[in-house]
């Protein structure tokens, strides 16, 4: 007699011939590391957001329509108001376990998008998104940039005084947009800001066409992970042609499953006790008031900082026509660059290191100091904005002057990155001058031995092989070279000039490097004292400018 | 009667009509409008005497002996009781030192002497006085009301509940919730500092009582757990990284960590 969860699993086979699937999948193996689980985290507050969201929709109205507010909080009693922020009180004051639910909402929200953008640094930062999942990192990016929409769409549903005042801002940043600006404002809004379409409008995109997209993203997302294999951080025994760790049955999923219990019961944990978006004191919605600390939250503050660094005067007519340029650099140029440099970067990088080969094996953070550098400064610059954005509860919790502080930042936004990409550079060289340190002379042991003959030797104890491994088993990247302007016969030879440019590109990004210790560096150190006389083991040559015997670039230019 | 009638063409009579008339007026806006603008006529002299004393030995360095101003501080002529109550009362005054904005600190006189100090201002010229406990009752009044008018006349600077907010320069909106009724009302009408006036044409008496009671209710136990003080999305969004992010962080390495 089979088990009744056999039988079970026989008739569904029988039917479907999923056997053969999950036998596969259930096989599939998956290396192991913590930081891999940051797009989990991405993933299952996703899962609590829609879990939570459709609760509220059970409740909620879109509606703009007008009504008179009776209900328990004493504060709004006879207000008028839409009927979505009466709505949202309701659910929030006399729905059982609506308040907790709105709250679960909010809070997964937030977690959402943090963990989106901590997934994002680990693929960034250890070179994940080199050949074969460039296209996964669009996926990504994309993903990003729909939970932005997702989140924008959702924080202005309640119509509160402090949503309202978020999407007066967009609607001045759209209307900042030359020539077409006025006509979007007027085509998004259903006529005059605000109006009575926009909130049963965002309701569709927020409930239906973003997430739907999202979800669809999401399992093309997983699916391309499936397609590729997962990557590996560098050990003894990976490859770029293996996959080190356990298979995904049973002990994947039984972490997996059990994650998703702790993300949610964070989320959980946090609505229960900490409030958010209180819309109850913001009131609802009308134009004429904006209350002091209106902030969008906070994956949408780097916008609000920026429109604050943002001297106000950078305005001109010309022919009639405003160019609010007091608007375009802050709302479209700043996140123009931001998510132009994010959704490229591999592209770029693959064009400046011309290298066309499969990666599966991470790059560890140091052994990439011009991305390292680059995601640093990138962080800093987003920080800094950030921080201009909240430069009022800086002002007041610090007691500073705001003028101050915004002055002060207004320089960093420049300066303080310049400063993140050189310091973070010099620090990613020096830990691979410590790592060759390392390789060569071994750990530092404090013990120091005399010789009969009355010399001392301190002694060093050697890494084992897993250890140096590690620190020697990275490629060296370096600069590509340009083959010459004329062909053997002295024709010009076409793609010429592009070649420079892209040499370039790439000295900026692998002129300074150290490189890792070769085989017979390693085998001089170990014969006592001769490795100082090889060459590219000193640390004069531990730089080489320009690099000799490197890469040409391909050879008609590409 | 008969005299009136006999004098009614006397050719002094429109003057003495014009006096009537402007008597009855005066008379019936004085008994109308809220006695906010009258001199201190209760006060007994002792007490402007004491508070006299007072003024020379704290204030008149800065205020100027007769308190009618000097180039570091404004003249108090006319600024009443109400603005002494709450500058004193609430520790502003005597200012500690010079900056963008007089720091509250602990209170340096008690009632009685901030009365005295109160009643000699007032008696220099006519200001509005200190207000009875029932206008500022935050009972009495409606905070429905009070949170409409908060957010069209205060929430610009004090944030939507009172929280407070920047200035600028350094100087800023405080926190109101700790705030009492009396130096809330004081505050509005005086307009300390930054602050606007807001005198019985832009917020009745009954409308500042709302306010009171809007603002009295905030700060404390608020619905669906800790405020997180009131501040807002930046608040939310450093506690949903630095709790949220950091527990789910520390779970991920408590997952990812080897067994062995």
């Amino acid at each position: 007699m089979t088990s009744p969860a056999a039988a079970t699993a026989d008739y569904l086979d029988q039917r479907t011939g999923i056997g053969g699937a999950v036998k596969e999948f259930a096989r599939k193996v998956f290396p192991d590391h913590w930081s891999f689980l940051l797009g989990e985290i991405a993933l299952y507050s996703f899962v609590t957001l829609l879990i939570s969201g459709t609760f509220l929709t059970m409740f909620f109205v879109p509606s703009m329509t007008e009504v008179t507010y009776h209900g328990p909080w004493a504060s709004l009693q006879g207000t008028r108001m839409s009927e979505a922020f009466a709505s949202t009180l309701r659910l929030s004051f006399e729905v059982r376990g609506g308040l907790l639910m709105r709250q679960v909402h909010h809070w997964a929200a937030l977690i959402f998008m943090a963990s989106i953008v901590t997934h994002m640094m680990r693929v960034f930062f250890t070179g994940a998104f080199r050949k074969p999942r460039e296209l996964n990192w669009v996926v990504g990016f994309t993903l990003l940039l729909l939970g932005l929409a997702a989140g924008f769409s959702g924080y202005s549903l309640p119509d509160d005084v402090l949503s309202g005042n978020g999407l007066r801002i967009s609607d001045g940043v759209l209307r900042a947009v030359p020539i077409i600006g006025t006509y979007g404002s007027y085509f998004l809004f259903g006529g005059e800001f605000p109006g009575e379409a926009l909130i049963p409008r965002l309701f569709t995109v927020h409930i239906l066409l973003v997430p739907g997209l999202i979800l669809a993203l999401v399992g093309l997302h997983l699916f391309m992970v499936v397609l590729a294999k997962h990557t590996q951080y560098p050990g003894s025994g990976r490859s770029d042609r293996n996959v080190v760790g356990f298979p995904l049955f049973p002990v994947y999923v039984a972490k997996a499953g059990g994650f998703f219990f702790m993300v949610f019961g964070v989320i959980a944990l946090m609505a229960a006790t900490m409030q958010i978006n209180p819309v109850w004191n913001y009131g609802p919605y009308d134009p004429s008031p904006v209350s002091a600390g209106s902030q969008p939250d906070w994956y949408m503050l780097f916008l609000d900082g920026a429109l604050r660094l943002m001297p106000g005067g950078a305005e001109f007519v010309v022919g009639g026509f405003t160019v609010p340029l007091n608007i375009l650099i802050p709302a479209m140029v700043v996140p123009g660059v931001l998510f132009g440099v994010l959704a490229t970067y591999p592209f770029i990088e693959a064009y400046a290191t011309g290298d066309r080969r499969e990666h599966h094996v991470l790059d560890r953070p140091r052994n990439r100091p011009f991305r390292t550098a680059l995601g640093v400064s990138l962080l800093v610059a987003f920080f800094v904005l950030v921080l201009a954005g909240s430069n009022d509860l800086i002002a007041t919790h610090f007691h500073l002057s705001i003028n101050d502080i915004t002055w002060v930042l207004r320089f960093a936004l420049f300066l303080a990155p310049a400063a993140a990409f050189v310091v973070t550079k010099r620090m990613c060289l020096a830990l691979q001058r410590r790592d060759r340190e390392l390789v060569l002379h071994g750990h530092e042991h404090a013990t120091i031995l005399r010789t009969q003959s009355g010399e001392y030797i301190e002694v060093h104890q050697p890494l084992n092989e897993h250890e140096r491994w590690i620190r020697v088993q990275h490629d060296p990247i370096r600069p590509l070279q340009v083959a010459p302007a004329q062909d053997s016969r002295g024709v010009r030879r076409k793609g010429y000039a592009a070649d420079v440019r892209r040499a370039k590109l790439s000295r900026l990004f692998y002129a300074d490097r150290v490189e890792p210790v070769t085989p017979a560096e390693l085998a001089a150190a170990h014969s006592h004292g001769e490795h100082d006389a090889l060459p590219g083991a000193t640390a004069q040559h531990e730089l080489v400018p320009g690099g000799h015997g490197a890469l040409v670039a391909d050879e008609d230019g590409h | 009667m008969s005299w009136f009638a006999a004098h009614r063409h006397d050719r002094r009579a429109p003057l003495f009509l014009l006096l009537l008339a402007l008597l009855t007026t005066g008379g019936v806006y004085a008994l109308l409008v809220p006695p906010t603008a009258s001199a201190a006529s209760t006060t007994s002299t002792d007490e402007i005497s004491a508070g006299q004393k007072l003024f020379t030995a704290n204030c008149a360095t800065c205020h100027g002996p007769g308190a009618t101003g000097t180039a570091a501080a404004p003249s108090l002529v006319g600024v009443g009781a109400a603005a002494v109550d709450f500058q004193v009362g609430t520790g502003r005054m005597p200012a500690q030192m010079s900056g963008p904005q007089v720091q509250v600190k602990p209170v340096q006189f008690d009632a009685d002497q901030i009365a005295q100090l109160a009643a000699y201002v007032a008696s220099l010229g006519p200001g509005p006085s200190i207000p009875t406990a029932e206008q500022v009752d935050p009972a009495k009044g409606d905070p429905a009301t009070g949170m409409a008018l908060f957010r069209t006349n205060c929430a610009q600077c004090h944030n939507a509940v009172g929280a407070g907010g920047s200035l600028s320069q350094g100087k800023f909106a405080p926190n109101l919730w700790q705030t009492t009724p009396t130096h809330l009302y004081e505050a509005m009408l005086t307009g300390p500092q930054s602050m606007p006036v807001f005198n019985q044409a832009t917020l009745t008496s009954e409308e500042k009582r709302d306010i009171i009671a809007f603002v009295t209710k905030q700060g404390g136990e608020q619905p669906g757990g800790l405020s997180l003080g009131s501040l807002g999305p930046v608040s939310e969004g450093l506690w949903a990284w630095v709790i949220g992010l950091g527990a789910l962080l520390g779970a991920a390495v408590w997952i990812g960590a080897k067994s062995s």
